[in-house]
């Protein structure tokens, strides 16, 4: 997925590739410091379906039983 | 949950009691798992069994009385299970008998023991065990008083040896040919070794009771008397059981061994100065709570052995093992594929459910099965003790919602597409058009709403024309989900609003559509005349009969979990298909015991792999199609592939349509059922004019996203609110190799993904996913 986002994904207002940064993402009161892509000018942050389906609804489900 | 709560409810559940042998059994040998031994081959584990319970497996196995046969199941077929041919089997067929044993260390006290039969012996090896010093006082010149009786076949002397080999490992001194008496050829007094010994085990057979004088209070028939639990005699020192209190008429070894057993306990508590009756209950032969069915269980008489002295062959013993029924209750677990799913049963989930609301901090393992339930109380129905884990799950899903601790995930869904059903875009009060008041109103329902809105347009119809006085209507959800979702203070507000619009309209008696709502309402609102249509139906009669010749067909009736105590309602289904010419078959599980559906208590919302399993297990029941008179079960059997009936498709027919083929609404499609179903009434009904929607734009989404959207819980509504924010804040991703723009939009607390394309005529949807993190930038 990381080549696919480098290779064909761009911000579509700011017209450049994504790269990546940190990003806090949080849930039920917890944050999370991750690396994701996003837009290096106007930092509007891309979420693959791989990820949200995967370690983050994992992440989600430990969340919710703790 | 208060533990006490908790306590009353285990107490429901008989699956941990003991099995009638082991009840029966006054040491509670474990003659079920010496069975299960059996079959597995593990003869030795068998062998342990019988020692934990009896410090002489070698004899006992051969010349036990068996009052395990007392409460077998088998009996109630054919004949009780022979326990004592499995246990001799065991013995003879370990190669190398080791005995596990703890002992503890030696201690300050003395033990006197008169009379060396296997009662006296069990006290000694007991004791000994703890550590007492022992010394046993017997009459004649061996150990174990009359089992010499029995002949060699019966019992080899060399299973005698190796048992009381284990007297030579314990601090036990024995004294033979020392008689005990307060006579005077008596060697020893009674009195004396009172005085030198800290306590007395009396046991010395049923020979010449009378001539020994004792010194101690006997009863008119000059029986010593003694207290049945702790084995106490007028002497407080002095303890007594065997032969010489059961006499000569009602003799019986394992007894014998049991009395030796709990003379020692006593003894043990009296030296330890403890109570010696606190925690004694279940001590000797007791009947058992255990319930086992058996029914269908094939009659098939004890095995015998070729060869009675050599024992049971392998075979043999495997075929009577075989027998055995392993009694066990489950018959809740029977039933429900919930209560299956988590392989354990209600007394296990009752104790998980209470650690689960205990823990602090943690992770809360028992969510999932709590929040799986269905609430549907067919486990009460079928429990010997009526206990109902659809209130517990109830209750704990109250108390979690309550401490903030219940997965947001969970009901989320289902709750949001309630709330659609009570926003202005469903919810509709009003009098019949020309009346000012209201003699009836008809709440059909959400679901009913949602899949069959064509049907609630027509029974409204047919309810005005029938019914004088004007029919009223009230469009919403009762709060069902609410309820089930552990949402208190949802559940009371929608229920709040439903009796201000029927206050509103002036209090009349309300007409359900669906049998949920008509339960509700029911609990709910007892000021409240409450009937279903179908007890209506079945009482005005039903609208005219277009066709004149139907095909009559033979159709399975699947009850409403629900109503499963609504007799009345559920005969008049029966009566209204027999009125539309149609022929019942009964399901096996029907009325009070019908299953649910798999969408009760948001079941399939909570955990769609057991709801699954629900259905799939419901609709194997029968090879006939299915008629439902709700429309979450219709839609729920149809979807998996059963052909299904609402009862409103067989009085309402539409020409040209197979209507038990058709698969459910999605969830988007349902809440835009019951949005256009509001603007059709008001239409065609009330004449009124509705304004149109103001963010509609066109949605292309090719079948399998329509799949994936349904799977993932995604509406086409959120899809929309995703591209409308993508195209007018710009904000979007363009993935360059496939012409495509993804954008994500959070409406309330999950953040929706979706990638599409433009057309001239408005967006095709590739894809779309959704979590719940949240993104803080």
């Amino acid at each position: 997925m990381d080549k696919q986002v480098q290779d064909a994904i761009i911000c579509n207002k700011c017209r450049i590739p994504l790269t990546l940064g940190k990003v806090t993402l949080s849930y039920l009161g917890s944050d999370f410091p991750v690396e994701l892509y996003k837009c290096p000018q106007c930092s509007l942050v891309f979420i693959p379906e791989e990820l949200a389906k995967g370690k983050m609804d994992q992440v989600e489900k430990a969340l919710e039983d703790k | 949950m208060e533990q006490k709560v908790l306590r009353e409810a285990e107490k429901k559940c008989v699956q941990e009691e003991l099995p009638g042998c082991s009840a029966s059994c006054p040491v509670h040998v474990d003659a079920r798992g010496i069975v299960a031994a059996v079959r597995k081959g593990d003869c030795k584990v068998g062998v342990q069994l019988l020692h934990n319970m009896v410090p002489f497996p070698r004899i006992i196995s051969r010349i036990c009385d068996q009052l395990c046969h007392g409460q077998c199941k088998r009996q109630e077929i054919d004949e009780s299970i022979g326990i004592n041919g499995l246990e001799q089997y065991c013995i003879d067929n370990s190669d190398e008998v080791f005995l596990k044993m703890a002992q503890l260390p030696s201690r300050d006290k003395k033990v006197a023991i008169i009379g060396g039969g296997l009662s006296g012996l069990t006290a000694a090896v007991e004791l000994g065990k703890k550590g007492y010093t022992i010394v046993i006082f017997e009459a004649t010149d061996r150990l174990g008083g009359n089992i010499w009786e029995y002949s060699v076949n019966r019992l080899p002397r060399q299973n005698i040896v190796d048992d009381f080999a284990l007297l030579k490992k314990l601090p036990i001194t024995i004294n033979f040919n020392a008689p005990v008496g307060n006579e005077n050829y008596s060697t020893l007094s009674l009195n004396n070794l009172c005085a030198t010994f800290d306590a007395v085990y009396l046991a010395i057979g049923c020979a010449n009771l009378i001539s020994v004088h004792l010194g101690l209070v006997c009863d008119e028939k000059g029986d010593i008397e003694i207290d049945a639990v702790t084995r106490v005699t007028s002497n407080p020192k002095v303890f007594a059981g065997g032969s010489l209190i059961l006499g000569v008429d009602h003799k019986s070894i394992i007894t014998s061994i049991s009395h030796g057993k709990r003379a020692a306990n006593s003894m043990d508590r009296l030296l330890q100065n403890a109570s010696l009756t606190g925690s004694r209950e279940n001590e000797g032969s007791f009947a058992t709570l255990l319930y086992t069915n058996v029914d269908g269980v094939e009659p098939q008489v004890r095995t015998q052995s070729a060869d009675p002295d050599a024992g049971y062959t392998a075979e043999e013993a495997l075929e009577e093992a075989n027998r055995c029924l392993l009694c066990e209750c489950l018959e809740c677990v029977k039933v429900c594929e919930y209560l299956a799913h988590f392989r354990g049963y209600p007394r296990r989930y009752v104790r998980e459910v209470y650690n689960n609301l205990s823990i602090v901090m943690g992770i809360h393992h028992a969510n999932k099965m709590i929040n799986a339930c269905n609430l549907c109380g067919l486990c009460e129905q079928v429990c010997p003790g009526n206990l109902n884990m659809g209130e517990i799950c109830r209750e704990a899903r109250h108390l979690m919602v309550g401490r903030g601790k219940m997965p947001p995930a969970v009901h989320d869904f289902a709750l949001r597409d309630m709330l659609f059903s009570n926003s202005k875009t469903f919810v509709l009060s009003k009098h019949q058009p020309g009346f000012t008041t209201s003699s009836a109103v008809f709440f059909p329902g959400c679901q009913l709403s949602a899949s069959s809105p064509q049907h609630v347009n027509k029974m409204y119809q047919f309810l005005r024309e029938k019914i004088t006085g004007g029919v009223g209507l009230i469009l919403g959800c009762c709060g069902v989900p609410a309820d089930w979702a552990g949402q208190e203070n949802l559940f009371k507000e929608t229920l709040y609003n439903i009796k201000e619009s029927w206050h509103k309209l002036g209090a009349p008696r309300v007409i359900t559509g669906c049998p949920t709502c008509y339960s509700v309402f029911k609990r709910e609102f007892p000021e409240m005349v409450v009937e279903s249509i179908w007890t209506l139906l079945d009482r005005i009669g039903l609208p005219d009969q277009i066709e004149e010749n139907i095909a009559p067909l033979r159709l399975a009736v699947h009850d409403t979990c629900t109503t499963r105590h609504e007799t009345k309602l559920q005969q008049s289904i029966r009566s209204i298909l027999h009125k539309l010419g149609h022929h019942v078959e009964e399901l096996k599980n029907s009325h009070e015991i019908t299953t649910c559906c798999g969408y009760g208590g948001l079941m399939q919302f909570a955990n769609k792999e057991i709801a699954n399993k629900v259905i799939n297990k419901r609709i194997a029941e029968s090879h006939h199609d299915y008629l439902t008179y709700c429309a979450m079960c219709r839609d729920n059997f149809a979807n998996q592939g059963k052909r299904t009936y609402h009862l409103l498709d067989l009085i309402f027919k539409i020409e040209g349509q197979d209507l038990a083929g058709q698969k459910g609404p999605g969830y988007s499609e349902r809440q835009e059922n019951r949005a256009r179903l509001k603007t059709t009434l008001l239409k065609e009904v009330w004449g009124e004019t509705v304004d149109k929607e103001e963010t509609n734009i066109a949605l292309m989404i090719p079948e399998h996203v329509r799949n994936l959207m349904e799977e993932r819980m995604i509406l086409k509504a959120d899809v929309a609110k995703v591209i409308v924010h993508g195209e007018s804040t710009g904000n979007k991703f363009k993935n360059t190799e496939k012409d495509t723009y993804i954008a994500y939009f959070k409406p309330i607390s999950v953040t929706y993904w979706v990638e599409y394309s433009l057309q001239a005529d408005g967006f095709v949807v590739h894809n779309s996913y959704s979590h719940r993190l949240e993104i803080k930038g």
